[in-house]
């Protein structure tokens, strides 16, 4: 008599054909030319990157495109030591929330060529591109610390 | 200048899961591969499949003691037919989905039938399960139900 079943195997597979809409498509072949574009909202003033065409706030379009540099603030961050399906990464790394020079809400992206235990709030980073861009934010490889100065809290404490 | 065009990709979400079945839907499990099928007595004296782990109706726990095997024919109760199935469908042609109520059974065990024609389904119709040829102790052991002859 062979063994008790004790477990099942039950995967999950959702198929979607994903479009990001006219505003972040635009975002995207910026990025292919290794450019942050980012949309301002008429209202509030505030630069949304990666744009959506709308600012969420207001309600209104957010018409005026904006260069946002490719460097910025960390805001939070988080260090992944589990490993995965699927994960492409040496653990452990950095996964951070960036807000970039310029923008008004954070990116998220990987913090590299730092140990992980160095990143923190408030580190300056910044982008470091492939040579080989597509249009997506993959063509960013990952942020690298820039070694100036922390940003002081008071200049990301409503971003956080 | 980019061209100011509208991207599209494909995106697909995967996920693998595992799961523990524990040692109710496991004994349904190992009863599939060895080409039975167990369902479990509750407290009123109807008989489950796919067997629970606790009592519909008073929450007790349903132990081992509680298992009885049922039969491998029964009658649908209620389908819908699947004219284009899908990539993970149990069946690559027209089907029905059907609970059936398997023959010493109370409730119905959901599954595909293979009717071959919408017309050939029906409430109240009896189906034989279809074994699949290599058991492992999941679901898809019974490969489908069929229309019993006559
Ligand atoms: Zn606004």
């Amino acid at each position: 008599m062979a063994e008790p079943v004790t477990r099942i195997s039950t995967p999950m597979r959702l198929e979607y054909r994903f479009t990001p809409g006219r505003a972040a498509s635009r975002f995207l072949r910026h990025v292919e030319q290794g450019e942050l574009l980012g949309q301002r909202c008429p209202n509030c003033r505030k630069v949304y990157i990666p744009p959506r065409g709308a600012c969420a706030a207001c309600g209104v379009p957010t018409d005026e495109e904006v260069r946002v540099a490719d460097k910025g603030t960390v805001t939070t961050f988080c260090v992944v030591n589990v490993p995965f399906y699927g994960q492409k990464i040496e653990i452990p790394y950095v996964s951070a929330t960036i807000l970039l020079d310029g923008a008004d809400i954070g990116i998220f992206h990987l913090v590299q060529e730092v140990p992980a235990e160095d990143v923190h709030m408030g580190m300056r980073v910044e982008a470091v591109w492939h040579d080989e861009r597509r249009p997506t934010l993959e063509s960013i490889s990952h942020f690298k610390p820039t070694g100036e100065p922390d940003a002081p809290f008071e200049s990301y404490k409503d971003y956080v | 200048m980019p061209a100011d065009d509208v991207l599209v990709a494909p995106n697909i979400l995967e996920y693998p899961y595992a799961r523990s079945v524990g040692p109710v839907i496991g004994r349904f499990m190992t009863g599939l591969r060895d080409g039975r099928i167990f369902g479990i007595r509750a407290s009123d004296g109807r008989v489950i499949v796919p067997p629970t782990e606790y009592d519909p109706v008073t929450s007790e726990t349903l132990g081992e003691d509680r298992f009885v095997e049922v039969g491998q024919a029964g009658v649908v109760t209620t389908w819908a037919w699947v004219h284009q199935p899908r990539e993970r469908h149990p069946l690559q042609r027209p089907f029905g989905w059907a609970l059936v109520r398997l023959d010493g059974a109370d409730t119905g065990l959901l599954h595909a039938v293979d009717a071959g024609d919408e017309s050939r389904m029906a409430t109240g119709m009896r189906v034989r399960v279809r074994w699949r040829d290599e058991r492992v102790g999941e679901i898809q052991d019974i490969a489908c139900f069929a229309p019993e002859a006559g």
